[in-house]
């Protein structure tokens, strides 16, 4: 009796299992269908056989029936755009679904621990000594990393729950790094710094190029791998600190290793594309409303919703207009009312 | 001797709670921790617990010195049974209690079957096995309670620490979840509980400790300890202890209602 009972409820779980491992077969096939298409659309329309073509004609004998034209569009603008949105998507989402669970608060984004001000402060003070695009990137990139050790360290010295010390540091150097960029702004000179500055923080992914993929693969696949090799640990953060210290749980040095990989993949992320929000914030939660709240499952799940979320939304911005809207835009066109539509929903529950 | 406290004090601050407190529990013992709010019990868990580190004096558990012993260390050794609470996400019971089964483990862990199957027995244990694939936050709070002491059951620690675990469960609840904890300690489980309720401990607890301003006011069968002037003491209450099926079970009554006409 007690046995039948026991195996149809062990069935239950492994058809739980069995559920959530097919909803991550589907989201990585919808990507893959979402990043061909991707290779396709745009100004110059490329064909689906030719982008299988030149995706494997390095690797496979394909005789080139693309001309040279369509290959300088494919490798040098599409191919590192594609890559870089899937790359930025994902980084955002998981890095979210980390703080979330870590913070133990559902409205928690990757920008929670100042990582987006201070990449935006560092973006700024390059554009306005008048370096490059990479030295930009990796004014940012630095910044950003720089500004999440500040608060850190701040959280470290202050007393009292760290959860939220760390939060209220986060909050507060925040706003220290934009009244920082505000003041970039006021002396940059209007002609040409000003707009350099404005369109940074808009976020985007039009200037893609080979160098940028190559210069944040690095950081972002090691954040990436720290974060879904620990990602059972975050459920037992959830339940409170002390509760997780009685499982044997070390919670100070676990939520450090997940501060650093987060902010590692979230400061590579914006130092390429800049600011785009939301996307580390409803990601998340649109993965835990369909496939739960278990780590296990929900940061694969989150990596690849994230990345087809923000291919997605590229590709609307590469099509919608001539002059691309910037992706930031277009995620928080998306990303407000949805957020506020879950809070209404919270409100309505209780 | 599985926990033994000697000379333990504890401040916060310039304010001291714990003060020279000193007492052993044996192996396979339920001990009842009574004391009005305010004096100290939690504070005693988390210094057994290794969440408190700033004590002064000895706490040897199992043999063991909890100060020498890691966070890890410390889950192979004792769980913790926390007051039931709405956790901030959504988890299907069987994953609240696979939480527990990476303690003693590396940062790299994550759960196995053979840790499905022990978390699945747990819940079998404490008569729960149908819930394992439900919400954890839509069932009910009698029922959270029973998860949470199979979370500590699939630790496979020997030693449980349990605060308030029925303070805010019905009447019907509180019987299931305390006839649990009991069997556990029959099995042979050394189990520490704190409680308000003096009539829980000649029920269900083999030791009563009884904590007053920071110090051991006595310590031994529920019998023994608990009687008519002890609660008057940590109380305030003036009761009259009544014993019941042949002195098998004992209950406290406050004197102040006994003497009302109502009654009788």
């Amino acid at each position: 009796m007690a046995n039948s009972a026991d195996n149809r409820e062990k069935r239950g779980h492994s058809h739980r299992g069995r559920r959530a491992n097919l909803i991550l077969v589907g989201l990585a096939v919808v990507l893959v269908v979402l990043g061909v298409l991707s290779f396709m659309v745009g100004r110059y329309p490329i064909s689906p056989d030719k982008v299988v073509g030149m995706l494997f004609g390095s690797v496979a004998p394909i005789d080139q029936f693309w001309t040279a034209q369509e290959a300088t569009i494919f490798f040098n603008v599409r191919l590192p755009r594609v890559i870089l949105a899937m790359l930025v998507g994902c980084c955002l989402a998981s890095a979210g679904a980390a703080y979330q669970g870590t913070f133990q608060n559902p409205l928690v984004s990757p920008d929670i621990l100042g990582a987006s001000q201070g990449a935006a402060l560092g973006a700024a003070v390059a554009i306005l000594i008048g370096l490059a695009s990479f030295g930009v990137s990796a004014f940012a990139f630095v910044f950003a990393i720089a500004t999440v050790m500040l608060v850190v360290l701040v959280a470290q010295a202050a007393r009292g729950n760290q959860v939220l010390t760390v939060v209220l540091a986060g909050v507060m150097v925040s706003s220290l790094a934009s009244a920082g960029v505000s003041f970039a702004k006021l002396v940059a000179d209007p002609a040409d710094q000003l707009p350099a500055i404005t369109y940074w923080l808009m976020g985007s992914l039009t200037s893609a190029k080979p160098a940028d993929v190559q210069m944040v693969i690095a950081p972002m696949a090691v954040g990436l791998v720290v974060l879904f090799v620990l990602r059972w640990r975050i459920n037992i953060l959830t339940m409170g600190d002390e509760e997780a210290s009685t499982m044997g749980v070390n919670t100070k040095r676990l939520r450090l290793i997940i501060i650093v990989a987060a902010t590692l993949i979230t400061a590579a992320s914006v130092a390429v594309t800049g600011m785009i929000g939301w996307v580390g914030l409803v990601i998340p939660h649109l993965s835990r409303m369909l496939i739960g709240s278990d780590y296990r499952k929900l940061m694969p799940a989150s990596m690849l919703m994230g990345a087809s979320f923000l291919l997605l939304v590229d590709d609307v911005s590469r099509l919608l207009t001539t002059a691309e809207i910037p992706i930031g835009i277009l995620t928080a066109f998306i990303g407000a009312p949805f957020f506020l539509y879950l809070i209404t929903r919270e409100g309505r529950r209780k | 001797m599985s926990v033994k406290v000697e000379n333990l004090g504890f401040a916060y601050g310039s304010h001291r709670v714990l003060e020279d407190i000193s007492f052993d529990v044996a192996e396979g013992t339920l001990v009842n921790v009574l004391g009005p709010n305010g004096t100290g019990k939690s504070t005693l868990f988390r210094c057994i617990l290794g969440l408190n580190r700033s004590y002064t004096g000895t706490i040897i558990v199992n043999g063991k010195d909890i100060r020498t012993l890691s966070i890890r260390e410390r889950a192979r050794e004792m769980a913790f049974i926390p007051q039931s609470h709405k956790p901030v996400y959504d988890y299907a019971v069987l994953d609240v209690v696979l939480m527990s089964s990476g303690a003693g483990s590396g940062v790299f862990f994550s759960p196995k079957s053979s840790d499905v199957d022990r978390a699945y027995e747990a819940l079998e244990r404490v008569g729960i096995g149908f819930l394992a694939d439900r919400p954890y936050t839509r069932i009910s709070g009698g029922e959270q309670q029973l998860v949470l002491i199979a979370r500590a059951l699939a630790q496979n620690a020997s030693t449980i620490i349990m605060d308030e675990p029925t303070s805010a469960l019905d009447y019907g609840n509180t019987v299931r979840v305390l006839s649990c904890v009991r069997q556990l300690a029959e099995d042979g489980l050394t189990v520490i509980q704190s409680t308000h309720q003096p009539d829980q401990a000649f029920l269900y607890a083999d030791k009563t400790l009884v904590l007053h301003e920071g110090n051991v006011l006595a310590y031994g069968t529920p019998k023994d300890t608990i009687t008519a002037e002890l609660i008057s003491k940590i109380y305030g209450v003036d009761v009259e202890v009544n014993s019941l099926h042949d002195d098998k079970v004992r209950v406290c009554v406050p004197i102040r209602e006994l003497d009302k006409e109502r009654i009788g």
